[in-house]
């Protein structure tokens, strides 16, 4: 077998079984897949205002990942990605609620992507902290916080920014269309500014990453902290910045979800695109273009679904099965190619053990 | 003591159960090596399944047996990536952590809003009877007395046996064990499954006994990362995990007892920040060495006898990979 074929075949096997074993799923959920495959791909594609509702999710999607490329080459796990989307998404409604009649768009909406980013950039800081200062791991300091957002969201919604005409506690009063990302139509209601912040996004990434000391300093963190630390690398401040960026891009995604996805603000308002972004990663294994390309079809299996509720009444969550079961088998074949590939070496006469370190400890 | 005190007592105990379950599930884990990250998706398909079995064969064993195979086959899936393919244990753990409770919901979906029985409560004998302490352990259903064997099996096993010993050198020493003719690879297969049983146990106690039913979402959501701090809090000892699981527990009801008082001026909806907050404050405990400091105070004889309760480092070669050739 030549080489070019064993690597299609390890990238496209992989995504072929979980078709088969999600089609199973279905089967078992008493369901005909066939229906439920079209039905993703007709909420998808079957009109451009549809697919704007892709695009809606892939702005948010694509702005995530690309955070967690920056946190992923340092050697970080921001699971806070969720927590740090919806304090973004807080602070640009609170934005949006004190100031959206007295200022017009064009100040609104800077103004609200700055709060963002400062929202989401300093829950991240959070995380930076207390996993380099106070040596808990960011997992866990990320999984707490990002509970903690939702709480906060929750109050504020139930509380202090209920509607005045009576909470029913699920979302706040719509804000004012001053305040929103304006859609390019009616027929594709999808922002250009948002599409174009998510662009640039990836094209800064990538190339602070590929050309500049602080990608530089990020990778050499990332590969082997206490090596760099004595090489005269500032490994703290270099942890602390990708949290701080992956915080500030999460942030815009949160707010792109309040202020053009629902208009308003709403519990666990991230959708869990924050955690579908980690995924996105992992199986790009932190390529930019990769990542660009995977991150849209997971947006397609997403905004095609939305439609399964509807139309064969089954639970969404169908598309997180998907979603997860491919990666779950690309790492797994991942693994199978390199342990393939591996050179049998002959053994020794007196056995030698080694032990390797994996890229990430639970406990440093 | 007062019936009201005695009952809150006998309630964190038996709320505890399944944090105590998973928590010992995944010390004997981690104590060889290896991470299974997966627990909060584990508990919840595990949960479900159980729930489910439960349900259709109108029979708790098979419920459990279910449960725990779920637990189980999710715990090899993360020792084959692992241990043979060579993949991240923490990246294969989150992916199973999403997917597993993507998968209960799914799947679970005919199954929301079902009545059903709870785990019989079976007194025991005699034990129930003591005063003040029968009244708090010993009135429980059958799940909460199997913690309790657990618990001092697991202590037994890991500080007292031959077997339990080599446990402890593979997640400390890996080549050290395998210079003395330890199968490294194969006994942390056998005790990953095993941890991961354990786990599935625990999400058919939540839906079983401690919360009957299932919903969507479920009840226990969070729960896995709160069992997988509590095993850093209580320093991959058996006593200790235990210890904090019953403590988050005791925690946890003295917050929903003060929702219930109207005196108190807390808005509700921030009360529920307050086991995230207890989570960070327990590992800031561990990794400021705050905990160590206070435990040090003890006098020196009961420090030596204690030694193995008191250490807080994780075991030295956790989540890393052994290459015996």
């Amino acid at each position: 077998m030549s080489k070019a074929v064993q690597r299609i075949g390890f990238a496209l096997v992989p995504v072929l079984i979980s078709l088969l074993i999600t089609a199973l799923i279905i089967v078992i959920a008493g369901a005909d897949p066939l229906a439920v495959f079209q039905s993703v791909l007709e909420g998808a594609f079957r009109s451009t205002s549809a697919f704007g509702g892709v695009v809606n999710f892939w702005i948010p999607l694509a702005l995530c990942s690309m955070g967690l490329i920056v946190t992923f080459t340092a050697g970080l796990w921001n699971i806070g990605v969720e927590g740090q989307m919806v304090m973004g998404a807080i602070a640009a409604s609170g934005v949006a609620r004190s100031l959206g009649e007295s200022l017009p768009n064009e100040a609104l909406i800077p103004l609200e992507i700055l709060a963002a980013m400062i929202g989401g950039g300093g829950w991240a800081l959070i995380v930076g902290i207390l996993k380099t200062r106070l040596g808990v791991h960011e997992i866990f300091g990320g999984v707490a916080l990002n509970a903690l957002a939702n709480v906060y969201a929750i109050y504020l919604i139930s509380g202090p920014w209920t509607p005045p005409e009576g909470g029913s506690a699920q979302s706040t009063s719509p804000f004012p269309t001053a305040a929103l990302y304006q859609r390019a139509s009616g027929d594709f209601p999808v922002s250009l500014l948002g599409l174009g912040i998510a662009l640039a996004a990836i094209l800064l990434v990538a190339l602070a990453l590929r050309g500049t000391r602080w990608g530089l300093h990020l990778k050499a963190t990332g590969k082997n902290a206490k090596s760099a630390l004595l090489l005269g690398v500032p490994t703290v401040q270099s942890a602390l910045t990708a949290f701080m960026v992956c915080g500030a891009l999460a942030g815009i995604a949160g707010s792109y979800r309040a202020l053009l996805t629902y208009g308003s603000l709403r519990p666990f308002i991230s959708g869990g695109i924050g955690f579908l972004a980690l995924l996105v990663v992992l199986v790009a294994a932190s390529r930019p273009v990769w990542t660009t390309l995977i991150a849209l079809i997971f947006a397609v299996i997403l905004g095609g679904s939305t439609r399964l509720r509807v139309a064969l009444q089954l639970d969404q969550s169908l598309a997180g099965v998907l979603q997860g079961t491919v990666v779950l088998l690309v790492l797994l074949a991942n693994g199978l190619r390199q342990r393939l590939a591996e050179p049998r070496r002959p053994r020794k006469e007196a056995p030698r053990a080694t032990v390797e370190r994996q890229r990430s400890v639970i406990i440093d | 003591m007062t019936p009201e005190l005695l009952n809150i007592l006998n309630s964190i105990v038996f709320s505890a159960t399944p944090l105590v379950i998973a928590g010992i599930g995944e010390t004997i884990t981690e104590r060889a090596g290896v991470v299974n990250l997966s627990l909060d998706g584990s508990l919840a398909l595990s949960a479900m399944v159980g729930f489910a079995t439960a349900l259709v064969t109108g029979n708790f064993l098979f419920g459990m047996i279910a449960a725990m195979a779920v637990g189980a086959a999710i715990a090899l899936i993360i020792a084959l990536a692992g241990i043979e393919l060579r993949q991240d244990q923490v990246a294969i753990g989150f992916v199973l952590t999403l997917l597993c409770a993507d998968l209960a919901q799914f799947l679970g979906q005919d199954y929301t809003g079902q009545s059903s029985r709870s785990l019989p409560q079976t007194p025991i004998p005699l034990l129930s009877e003591i005063p003040i302490l029968g009244a708090i352990f010993f009135d429980h259903p059958v799940i909460v007395y199997f913690s309790y064997f657990l618990i001092i099996m697991t202590w037994y096993w890991l500080f007292h046996t031959r077997p339990g010993l080599e446990l402890r050198a593979i997640g400390e020493r890996p080549q050290a064990a395998f210079a003395r003719g330890a199968d490294v690879n194969r006994m942390r297969y056998v005790y990953t499954v095993l941890g991961g049983a354990l786990v599935g146990l625990a999400g058919a106690a939540y839906t079983l006994a401690i919360r009957p039913g299932w919903s969507n979402p479920p009840s226990m959501r969070g729960d896995g990362w709160i069992a997988l701090a509590i095993v850093i809090f209580g320093g991959w000892h058996p006593f200790r995990v235990v210890l904090g699981a019953y403590l988050f527990a005791g925690l946890r009801a003295l917050s929903s007892t003060i929702q219930r008082d109207p005196s108190i001026e807390i808005p509700l909806a921030l009360l529920n920040g307050l086991p995230w907050l207890l989570m960070i404050g327990t590992l800031l405990l561990v990794s400021t060495g705050a905990l160590e400091r206070l435990l040090n105070t003890l006098p020196r004889p009961v420090q030596r006898s204690l030694r193995s309760v008191l250490r807080s480092n994780p075991p030295a070669a956790l989540g890393t990979r052994f290459d015996p050739d």
